[in-house]
């Protein structure tokens, strides 16, 4: 979108921040109801222990190393190093191109600073920290990103003009279904056409998920080839002037959309967004639902029959109406793929994920980080088990506080005596369940294929230089 | 880079017709051009990059640009003594020196040289394609039959959502990282699995473009490296002021002064925008008004506009203070919000004085939900925009005529109709909201002095 844009170059002035962020889109949203947020869900105080005793660094770095801190001599000892973080202080303080060396440099600089939030960046060719020293024209290299995941941010705001349940950053266990949906949807596309392995999905802590695909493929991708990635999950073409929302291309879907279709929306919207959402049930909703038939007639028998209809209190009203409209819309007399396209155009409107494609199509889009803890709802950014999504319940997420209170009455649970302070600070509280959660599903498969590729670069180098050598 | 830059002798690359016509520009040429030849053969190719790019935001069938981009060619890059090749790899080395300057330029001289490569490349013989790949040592395999056969399903299906003919057994398909065709990705316009894509032959351009941007892509950063670190230095006194006066050589009047010397006042503007704004800007001004709120997009169009039309930097913030502040407070706008609008005008941040954008430029943008901004004719629906069109007291048979053009994809010529509807006099065409308002108040208050851009020929910049 327009001016001002951060990129690799002119990045430098920390006030620009806002724009490179992930959470820019705040900015647009009004403040936050605040009077159902419990006082004592966060504090600094928490905050402070939390990043103490229970956040867990080295794995944090084990991660973000790729590989790279281990004896090989493949290894890139600098990689981590070369990493931006960013951190959000109080009173909205930006720190940009934070970096570390190893896990206790991390450990100390956060628990120093105990910053609100922190910001993964990109891997740039050069120590962050240094960027300075490049920056001046004489010198040959300039200060650029070099790798960086894949990410994909989904937010439910910009899904505020299809649900009804609540507005702007809450959420309820009406809505939620809307980001298994897109985690569903997200994660087998990436897999199964993309043919990515390594991806780690984060509740945001608040209203969304976050993702991060770390194959070594992704993170080498350019700003073009993640833009093109981005837009493959482009259906919803809508504006606020333009009720058609969706344009799902020619006389049959894609492959990958069909897919989604018949797995995953279709099955959503029939069973749970339509009676969740009451999508049917309100004349104004359905109004706007009806909004998307081109044909009048069909329009006009469907508001006739509902607005006469008393049945509007009950909950399966949407579902019965659904129903009488797809009938309508299938039957004989109208059939014509047009008509039939309509009931698929309106389902991916109502469910179709709604990515945040800036987020997406910059190397170095800065994305908070996974276990950071959201200063307005308290709760930890704990990752999510794709596989498992449709259990994954936010409301349900521990808060700091909910940790600080496990961690100051429970008893550790391992009888590991070889653990040492930190795993057993973290085994008394529910917060271990998501850090096995992120070691088992991520963490162990990704380092495996790592070492594998470490190897085989270094392989390569040492082919190279040979070959070099014999000439 | 290596040019050598002679006033006469020059000497000839070997461009023999046993090669293609067509260049990936992988090696700089280290032949001689005299500097008229290389600010000329620059100019020239911007001619036809920008005609290119006027026919793209008016969203020409692709037909239609093949046309028009060996016209184009034809009109602009001949050369009278048989050095066809050479003006085309000087020019692009000239521009690629213009253009990699900032994530902005390169951005569009890599979307205009790709559109440029890609249709030069499809409008060449099947043997000519052919001798290109082989000459760049393009590796590509079709599949098999059997695997065909086996995702046959897949790719049927694909043709079908772009309406195209089904693929059968005569069919060949290349597989290629999906990395290699961005475009394509991104379209869905080819069936993709566990990272191949599978692309038809008669998307070899695409293939075949694809690596074209890419190489452009990564010169482009290494090219301003090499600018930064060595050439803009050496060659400061020959090269460089050639280079700087043809970046900001837009071929168009420039609105980012706010060309009305006028300063326009804070009170009139509600009364400017029933009269003078264009449908995009009058939309995101009301829209305002109304809602106390725009989102980034719309703040950035509007605002840049408004600066454009010669609203100062003061009464900037005051009247965009005075709306937002409304619904969200004045300390939360300060704080927030009153930083982009000083970006705007240059005081903060890169201190860059930013351009108001040109139709070319909101009608390829993409506004998405809550959004306001773009432009009415491309981006409403047809009801809304007869809404539109309707609250300007506009008849039912010229709002008619208007959806005619859109319906034709011809935006700026509806939004010309509409200018010509409201004021009762005729506009040479409508291709910057400032031209609009300008020609507008020319109209409306001709006792201001006005030497109004007579330029409008040519189209203006996407900056
Ligand atoms: S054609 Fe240009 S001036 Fe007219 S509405 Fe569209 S963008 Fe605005
Ligand atoms: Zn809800």
């Amino acid at each position: 979108m327009g001016q001002p844009h951060v990129d690799a170059m002119e990045v430098d002035s920390s006030r620009n921040v806002r724009d490179s962020t992930t959470d820019y889109m705040q900015v647009d949203e009004l403040p936050a109801p605040e009077q159902n947020k419990p006082a004592d869900v966060f504090s600094p105080e928490y905050l402070r222990l939390y990043y103490s005793r229970l956040f867990p660094y080295s794995d944090m770095c084990k991660w973000l190393s790729y590989g790279n801190d281990g004896k090989h001599p493949g290894c890139d000892s600098s990689y981590l190093n070369r990493r931006e973080f960013s951190f959000t202080l109080d009173h909205d303080i930006y720190v940009r191109y934070v970096s570390f060396r190893n896990a206790s440099e991390m450990e100390s600089s956060i628990r120093d600073r105990c910053p609100y939030k922190i910001d993964i960046g990109a891997v740039y060719n050069v120590d962050p920290a240094k960027r300075t020293a490049y920056a001046s024209s004489g010198s040959e290299k300039v200060f650029a990103p070099v790798e960086r995941e894949l990410v994909f941010d989904v937010d439910m705001t910009d899904y505020d003009d299809i649900r009804f349940c609540c507005t702007g950053a809450d959420i309820c266990l009406k809505c939620w279904p809307l980001m298994t949906i897109a985690i569903k949807v997200l994660d087998t596309a990436l897999r199964e056409d993309f043919g990515f392995e390594h991806i780690l999905w984060v509740y945001s802590g608040r209203r969304g998920v976050h993702c991060w695909v770390c194959d070594v493929k992704a993170r080498r991708l350019t700003n073009e080839q993640r833009a093109a990635v981005a837009e493959y999950f482009r259906v919803y073409k809508g504006n606020e002037n333009n009720t058609k929302k969706v344009s799902l291309g020619g006389s049959a879907m894609h492959p990958s959309l069909l897919r989604a279709y018949v797995e995953v929306l279709r099955p959503f919207f029939e069973d749970q967004i339509l009676s969740n959402q009451g999508l049917l049930q309100f004349e104004e909703r359905y109004g706007k639902l009806l909004d998307m038939i081109q044909d009048d007639g069909i329009v006009a028998q469907a508001q006739d029959r509902w607005q006469s209809s008393r049945r509007s209190s009950e909950t399966d009203v949407s579902v019965a109406r659904w129903k009488q409209l797809k009938n309508l819309l299938e039957s004989g007399k109208h059939k014509g793929s047009g008509l039939r396209r309509c009931v698929e155009e309106i389902i991916f409107s109502y469910t179709y994920p709604r990515v945040d494609f800036e987020v997406s199509k910059h190397m170095n889009h800065l994305l908070k980080a996974p276990f950071c803890v959201h200063p307005k709802t308290g709760r930890i950014c704990v990752p999510i088990d794709a596989e498992e999504c449709d259990r994954f319940d936010p409301t349900a997420v521990p808060t700091v506080a909910d940790l600080i209170e496990e961690l100051n009455k429970g008893e550790a649970s391992l009888s590991n005596v070889a653990q040492n302070q930190k795993e057993r600070d973290i085994s008394k509280t529910s917060l271990m369940k998501s850090i096995e959660l992120f070691r088992t599903q991520f963490l162990n498969p990704l380092l495996k294929s790592c070492k594998a590729d470490v190897e085989n670069s270094y392989t390569e180098k040492l082919h190279n230089t040979q070959t070099k050598l014999d000439w | 880079m290596d040019f050598r830059v002679a006033s006469t002798r020059r000497l000839s690359s070997g461009g023999s017709d046993a090669h293609s016509r067509l260049s990936f520009y992988l090696t700089a040429p280290t032949l001689e051009v005299s500097l008229e030849e290389f600010e000329q053969y620059a100019l020239d190719r911007l001619r036809v990059l920008k005609g290119l790019e006027e026919a793209l935001s008016r969203g020409r069938r692709s037909e239609e640009l093949e046309a028009l981009v060996i016209d184009l060619w034809r009109k602009y890059m001949r050369t009278s003594n048989g050095s066809d090749l050479n003006k085309d790899i000087i020019s692009h080395f000239v521009l690629r020196l213009v253009y990699c300057r900032s994530d902005e330029l390169r951005k569009w001289f890599l979307s205009m040289e790709s559109s440029l490569f890609r249709n030069r490349f499809h409008s060449e013989a099947p043997d000519d394609q052919k001798r290109f790949l082989e000459d760049n040592e393009l590796p590509y395999k079709a599949i098999s039959t059997s695997d065909f056969e086996s995702i046959k399903d897949k790719l049927v299906q694909v043709a079908r959502s772009l309406n195209q003919p089904s693929p059968n057994a005569d069919s060949t398909f290349y597989k290629v990282p999906f990395e290699e065709v961005p475009e394509l990705v991104a379209g869905r316009k080819v069936y993709i699995h566990k990272g191949q894509a599978y692309v038809p032959s008669t998307q070899l351009t695409f293939l075949v473009a694809g690596q074209f941007r890419s190489k452009l892509s990564k010169a482009l950063v290494l090219t301003y490296r090499k600018w930064m670190s060595v050439i803009s230095e050496e060659e400061s006194d020959r090269l460089a002021p050639i280079v700087e006066a043809l970046s900001s050589r837009y071929l168009g009047p420039d609105y980012s002064q706010g060309k009305i010397k006028s300063e326009v006042a804070l009170q009139d503007m509600d009364d400017l925008a029933k009269t003078s704004f264009p449908l995009c800007m009058r939309h995101l001004f009301f829209k305002l008004r109304e809602e106390h709120h725009l989102k980034h997009g719309g703040r950035q169009q509007l605002g840049l506009f408004l600066k454009g039309v010669g609203l100062k930097l003061e009464d900037a913030l005051a009247f965009w203070r005075s709306e937002f502040g409304q619904k969200m407070g004045v300390e939360r706008f300060d704080k927030e919000y009153a930083y982009n609008i000083r970006h705007n005008y240059g005081k903060e941040g890169k201190r860059t004085d930013y351009t108001p954008f040109s139709c070319n430029k909101i009608i390829l943008s993409t506004p998405g939900v809550g959004d306001h901004h773009g432009c009415p004719y491309r981006h409403f629906s047809e009801e809304n925009l007869r809404a539109a069109l309707g609250s300007m007291h506009l008849g039912v048979r010229i709002v008619d005529e208007i959806l005619e053009k859109v319906r034709n994809r011809h935006y700026q010529v509806a939004c010309s109709l509409t200018f010509e509807a409201t004021h009762g006099s005729q506009t040479i065409g409508i291709n910057h909201p400032n031209q609009y308002f300008e020609q507008s108040r020319k109209i409306l208050q001709p006792k201001v002095p006005q030497e109004l851009a007579n330029d409008n020929t040519e189209t203006t910049t996407a900056s």
